[in-house]
């Protein structure tokens, strides 16, 4: 089936540099509706009020990580629990990555990563595009 | 054995000398000070003792220098890979004789001039760290007699499973990293 680049997609990181990079990222290839939020209690009150068909996260924000973002959305039955979901992050140690797979993410990138990986991981979550 | 005084003697001798403290304007005020002196100096000796200084010295501080270092040269990097992109941009506008890039390519090179700016401003900071180094390292060996042989923290802390804050590390420097590719072989394992 082929990839809706219509879907709503989120952008969650507390550096907005980092944020406009991604979302041109998503631009580059089609995907124009991006929203972005700072931190995972952002996030969260954004999912809430709208589908979204892939979460992109930082890992270390205050006051909640993308850890404990992630940990929320696949533990309720408020929220999309299946989403898709991509940790982007300078967290590179082993057990980070074991916990976060653990904890349900779909995929993984290490900063600073360039176009061709982001694209990559996206297309091995939602499928060639 | 010395002199054995009665009990009404010593109190005497003591209203004696709190009497010409007060005379000769020695306050019980500077008394208290003096005091308070002193237990802040024993106190500093106890936070030697228990490792505190060696741990700032032979830990903190260098890690916190090692961690600009990387800044440093991570900009570094990235300042080159933009310039050289830039340079790139003329080339092919050159060649297809378009008009007005150069104009905005060469703002991109002012700005570029900002890790050279935050190069210095940082180097400025790592060298106000080695300063604070000798420092501590001075008054580690001032006090070492009388602390005794400076303690060194335990290795292993007890770690609080259900506490993710330790997984909050940053970014690992570059000999210490796992890479993209290790990352992936970690996923693809969960999937096997």
């Amino acid at each position: 089936m082929a990839v809706d680049k219509n879907m709503n997609i989120l952008v969650v990181d507390d550096y907005q540099t980092m944020v406009r990079i991604i979302k041109n990222l998503l631009n580059q290839i089609g995907f124009t509706n991006v929203d972005e939020a700072s931190d995972g209690k952002e996030a969260l009150s954004r999912v809430g009020s709208k589908q979204y068909g892939l979460i992109i996260s930082d890992w270390n924000m205050e006051p909640m990580t993308g850890l404990e973002l992630l940990k929320t959305i696949r533990t309720s039955e408020e929220y999309y629990s299946d989403v898709p979901f991509i940790m982007v992050t300078a967290e590179s140690k082993t057990e980070n990555v074991i916990i976060a797979k653990q904890a349900g993410v779909n995929n993984y990138v290490v900063k600073p990563f360039n176009a061709e990986t982001l694209k990559g991981k996206i297309a091995a979550v939602l499928g060639e595009f | 054995m010395g002199k054995a005084y009665e009990r009404g003697q010593v109190v005497e001798i003591i209203h004696s000398v709190i009497d010409k403290m007060e005379v000769s304007g020695a306050s019980v005020d500077l008394f208290q000070q003096i005091k308070e002196l002193a237990e802040s100096i024993n106190k500093l000796k106890s936070d030697i003792s228990q490792g505190g200084a060696y741990h700032l010295k032979n830990k903190d501080i260098p890690e916190a220098t090692d961690e600009l270092d990387a800044v440093v040269d991570a900009t570094a990097e990235a300042t080159n890979a933009i310039m050289n992109a830039c340079e790139e941009i003329e080339k092919i506008a050159e060649k297809a004789g378009v008009k007005g890039i150069s104009d905005e390519t060469g703002k991109i090179y002012e700005a570029c001039s900002f890790q050279d700016i935050t190069g210095q401003r940082i180097t400025k900071v790592i060298q106000t760290f080695k300063v604070i180094d000798s420092k501590v390292s001075h008054i580690m060996s001032v006090l070492k007699e009388q602390v005794g042989p400076i303690a060194c923290l335990p290795e292993v802390e007890d770690v609080d499973p259900d506490d993710d804050s330790r997984l909050l590390n940053g970014p690992q420097m570059a000999d210490k990293a796992v890479s993209q590719e290790d990352i992936d072989k970690i996923l693809a394992e969960f999937d096997n």
